[in-house]
C-alpha cells in the first residue's frame, strides 16, 4: 500500500495501462507537458523519472490541437482498428464540442453495425465545479450520458476506485467516459500500488446502518460519509452506498440498500432534473416501493447555472450538512435551518476548496 | 501518372460499377414496390468517382461514407447477398437488420460503416488512419463526404491533425454539385479542393469524375502518399447523381435544370468505360456485354438471398449494444 491521491491513482493507473499494452495510447491537449498531472511522474519537472513524454515517446503520447470533435472521433476510429486509447479531455464541459462523435459515433457504431466494431475507448474529464470557475467549467454532465445507450459512465469518489475503475475502463471493449471530481483529487488514501481491476457495475458499501440509506455519487460519496458520522453521533445508523460506475449500474446493490432501512436519501452532485438521482430513485420507487417507509428524498444541485462568486457557488451542491439534513427529514424529524424540499440549500463551508491542488 | 493498371484490374472496375449501377436500380425499384422500407440513396451516375477511389485502395485499408451509402461497400469488394438483406432488414444483413440503407458496414473488406449524420464519419476514418500510423501497419483510410459535407466544421479539425500528425489519410470529396436541392456553389466559398492548401496538404480535384481511371490515377497518387508516410490528401471529385437526392423523393422546385441533367447523363461512366476498354483493346463489347449479364446474375442471386432470409428475432434489438452485457429489457423499461 502507498498512499495516493485521487489525481495521483488516475496518473499510476494510466502508467500501468500504458505499460501493460502497446496499444494503450493517450490522446488529449497538453498531455505532452502533464498539464493535468496524470501523465507524468511523481515530481514537476520533465527530466524527473516518470514523464510519459519519456518513458513511451510521441507515437503513444499524443498532444493534440483543441479540436475536441476530431479528438473523440478519432479516438473512436483507431479503438475500432486496433487501438485502445484513453482520451483526456481535460475539463468535461468540453464534451460538449464533440457531442454528435458521441452521440451518433461512439454510441451507436458497434450496434449499428451489428456488433462488427468493438471501440475500446475511455474518454476520461474532470468536473471543475465547487473551485469558482462559473458556469463555462463548472459542470457534471454524467446524467446526460445515461441517457445515450451504448456508452459506459463512471464516476469514481476514492483513490483506489479512480486507480482501479480506470484499469477496468482500459480493458472494457466498449467507450467508457470517467467522470472525475476536481474537489476529490487532493484526497488522499492508501492505495494497492500493484495492477488491481475493479468492476464497473460493482458499487460499494462504505457504512452500514439501519435507519437510512443514503445512495451517493461522485463528489457527494464523501459528503454523505462525513453525513452518516455525524447523524452517528446523534444515534442515526447510516448505509451509505457508492454505486461508482452508473452504467452499467449496480441496481441490486442500490435496492438492497435502500430496502434494507425503508429510507432512501440519494446525493448527486449534477443537476436535480433527469440526474442520476432521477434514475436511482425511479428504480427504488419500480422496485421496493412496498420496503419504503417514506418518500424518497434528493439532494442535488438546483437547476440554475453555476454561478462565479464563491458566496453564491458554494450553497448550490449537496454536502454534509444538506445531506443530513435530507436524512433527518426522512426519518420524520426537523431540519436543520435548511430547505432541502427543492434541492436547495443555505450556504455552508464544508467544503474547503483551498485543499484542492489548482490545475 | 501512376502505371496503366493491369487487364484484370481494369475489368474489375467495370464489373464494380456496375454492380453499384445494377444494385442501386434495383434497390430503387424496390423502394418503389414498398419492399425496402425507409429512405435510400442511389450512387447511380457516380459509379467512377466511387470505384475509382475503392479501387486505388486494398481490401485491408479502411473506409468510411455517408449517406449515399451502397456503392461505398460494393466498391470496396463487399458481397451483394449480405447489403441487400440490409436494405430490406432481413436477419442475414451485413449488420444484422440494425443499420439498414444508411449505416451499412463490412468491416471485412474494411468498410468501417456509413454515417447518417453528414460529415460525422470523417474523424472516424481519421482515427483509422491513426492507428495505422500508430501500429505501423501500412495501411491507409479513406473518408468519403459530400459538397454538403464538406462545409461542417469537423472536417476541417481532421484534415488539420491529419497534416499535423501526417496521417495516412485520404479525403476524398464526392462533388456532385449538390446538397440535397442546395447548389454547391451557392454555399461553398470557393473551391473545396484548395482549401487542402490551408493545411498544407495537396488539394486535387479531378474535373472529370466520370472518368474512372482519372479518379483511380488521382487516388492512386494519394495512397502512395499516405504509405510513404508522407501524409494525407484531399480530393475533390467533380460528378453528378441521375437520380434525385433520394428514392421516391419529389420536391415541388426543380433545383437542377434539364439541360444540365442531360448533359451529365450523357457522361455515364459505365458507357464511357466500356467504350475505352474496347478502344484499349482490353476486352471485346461482346465479352463486356457478358460481364455485364453476370453481374445481374449476381444482384437476382442478391434479392434471392434477401427473399429466402428470415427477419430478425425481436431480441436483436437488444444485443450488440455491449460487448459483455446483455440487455436487460426489463430494468430497460422496454417490455414493462
Ligand atoms: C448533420 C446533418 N445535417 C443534415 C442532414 C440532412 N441531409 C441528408 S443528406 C443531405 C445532403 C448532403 O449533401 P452532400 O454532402 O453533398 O451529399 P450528397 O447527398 O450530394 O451525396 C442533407 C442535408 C443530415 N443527414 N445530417
Ligand atoms: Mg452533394
Amino acid at each position: 500500500m502507498t498512499v495516493m491521491s485521487y489525481l495521483g491513482a488516475i496518473g499510476a493507473a494510466q502508467r500501468e495501462a500504458m505499460q501493460a499494452d502497446e496499444r494503450v495510447i493517450i490522446i488529449g491537449e497538453d498531455v505532452e507537458a502533464n498539464v493535468y498531472g496524470t501523465t507524468g511522474g511523481s515530481g514537476k519537472s520533465r527530466a524527473q523519472q516518470g514523464d510519459f513524454l519519456q518513458m513511451f515517446g510521441k507515437n503513444r503520447i499524443r498532444n493534440t490541437p483543441i479540436s475536441e470533435e476530431v479528438i473523440v472521433g478519432a479516438a473512436a476510429g483507431a479503438a475500432m482498428t486496433g487501438l485502445r486509447p484513453i482520451v483526456d479531455l481535460s475539463y468535461s464541459s468540453f464534451l460538449y464540442m464533440a457531442m454528435d462523435q458521441f452521440v451518433n459515433q461512439v454510441a451507436k457504431n458497434r450496434y449499428m453495425f451489428g456488433g462488427q466494431a468493438s471501440m475500446p475507448v475511455v474518454f476520461r474529464s474532470a468536473m471543475f465545479y465547487g473551485l469558482n470557475t462559473g458556469a463555462h467549467h463548472s459542470d457534471r454532465p454524467y446524467p446526460m450520458f445515461m441517457n445515450v445507450p451504448g456508452l459506459k459512465i463512471v464516476a469514481p469518489s476514492s483513490p483506489s476506485d479512480a486507480k482501479g475503475l480506470l484499469r477496468a475502463a482500459v480493458d472494457s471493449d466498449d467507450p467508457v467516459l470517467i467522470f472525475e471530481a476536481c474537489i476529490l483529487w487532493g484526497t488522499k488514501e492508501d492505495v494497492d500500488e500493484n495492477e488491481y481491476r475493479t468492476p464497473l457495475g460493482v458499487g460499494r458499501t462504505l457504512r452500514t446502518g439501519t435507519d437510512a440509506t443514503i445512495v451517493a455519487v461522485s463528489g457527494a460519496v464523501p459528503e454523505a460519509v462525513a453525513a452518516a458520522d455525524a447523524l452517528a453521533q446523534e444515534g442515526i445508523s447510516v448505509e451509505v452506498f457508492d454505486p461508482r460506475t452508473l452504467v452499467p449500474l449496480d441496481v441490486d446493490g442500490i435496492l438492497q440498500a435502500a430496502a434494507k432501512t425503508g429510507r432512501l436519501v440519494v446525493a448527486d452532485p449534477a443537476h436535480r432534473t433527469c440526474s442520476a438521482s432521477s434514475e436511482i430513485s425511479a428504480l427504488a420507487a419500480e422496485h421496493i416501493f412496498d420496503q419504503l417507509k417514506g418518500p424518497i428524498r434528493r439532494v442535488t444541485t438546483p437547476d440554475t447555472q453555476i454561478p462565479f462568486s464563491p458566496a453564491l457557488e458554494k450553497q448550490l451542491y449537496p454536502n454534509r450538512s444538506t445531506i443530513a439534513d435530507a436524512v433527518r427529514a426522512s426519518l420524520g424529524e426537523r431540519r436543520h435551518g435548511t430547505d432541502g424540499a427543492n434541492g436547495r440549500t443555505i450556504a455552508d463551508d464544508s467544503i474547503d476548496v483551498k485543499e484542492v491542488p489548482a490545475s | 501518372m501512376t502505371d496503366v493498371p493491369d487487364r484484370d484490374v481494369l475489368l474489375e472496375m467495370q464489373r464494380r460499377m456496375i454492380r453499384i449501377r445494377r444494385f442501386d436500380e434495383r434497390a430503387s425499384k424496390m423502394v418503389k414496390r414498398g419492399q425496402i422500407p425507409g429512405t435510400v440513396h442511389t450512387s447511380i451516375g457516380q459509379e467512377a468517382q466511387v470505384v475509382g477511389a475503392t479501387m486505388a485502395l486494398g481490401t485491408q485499408d479502411y473506409m468510411t461514407g455517408n449517406h449515399r451509402s451502397h456503392g461505398h461497400p460494393i466498391g470496396k469488394g463487399a458481397p451483394l447477398g449480405p447489403l441487400m438483406a440490409e436494405l430490406v432488414g432481413k436477419g442475414t444483413g451485413v449488420c444484422k437488420g440494425k443499420g439498414g440503407s444508411l449505416h451499412l458496414a463490412d468491416f471485412a473488406v474494411g468498410s468501417l460503416g456509413e454515417s447518417g449524420i453528414v460529415g460525422s464519419s470523417i474523424p472516424i476514418a481519421t482515427g483509422a488512419g491513426l492507428s495505422a500510423k500508430v501500429l505501423g501497419n501500412g495501411r491507409v483510410a479513406l473518408a468519403f463526404f459530400g459538397d454538403g459535407a464538406a462545409n461542417q466544421g469537423c472536417l476541417y479539425e481532421a484534415m488539420n491533425i491529419a497534416g499535423v500528425w501526417k496521417l495516412p489519410v485520404i479525403f476524398l470529396c464526392e462533388n456532385n454539385q449538390y446538397a440535397l436541392s442546395t447548389p454547391a456553389h451557392t454555399v461553398t466559398s470557393g473551391v473545396i479542393a484548395d482549401r487542402a492548401a490551408g493545411f498544407g496538404m495537396p488539394g486535387v480535384r479531378v474535373e472529370n469524375g466520370q472518368d474512372v481511371l482519372a479518379v483511380y490515377d488521382a487516388v492512386s497518387t494519394a495512397v502512395a502518399r499516405a504509405r510513404a508516410d508522407e501524409g494525407p490528401t484531399l480530393v475533390e471529385v467533380v460528378t453528378y447523381r441521375f437520380n434525385e437526392h433520394s428514392e421516391g423523393l419529389r420536391l415541388g422546385v426543380d433545383y437542377r435544370n434539364a439541360d444540365e441533367k442531360a448533359e451529365w447523363v450523357a457522361k455515364d461512366p459505365i458507357e464511357l468505360f466500356k467504350a475505352e476498354l474496347v478502344r484499349r483493346g482490353v476486352a471485346t463489347e461482346q465479352e463486356l456485354d457478358q460481364l455485364a449479364a453476370d453481374v445481374l446474375a449476381e444482384v437476382d442471386e442478391a434479392v434471392r438471398f434477401t427473399d429466402e432470409s428470415p427477419y430478425p428475432d425481436p431480441s436483436v434489438a437488444f444485443e450488440d449494444l455491449y460487448t459483455d452485457q446483455p440487455q436487460q429489457p426489463a430494468l430497460a423499461g422496454a417490455h414493462q
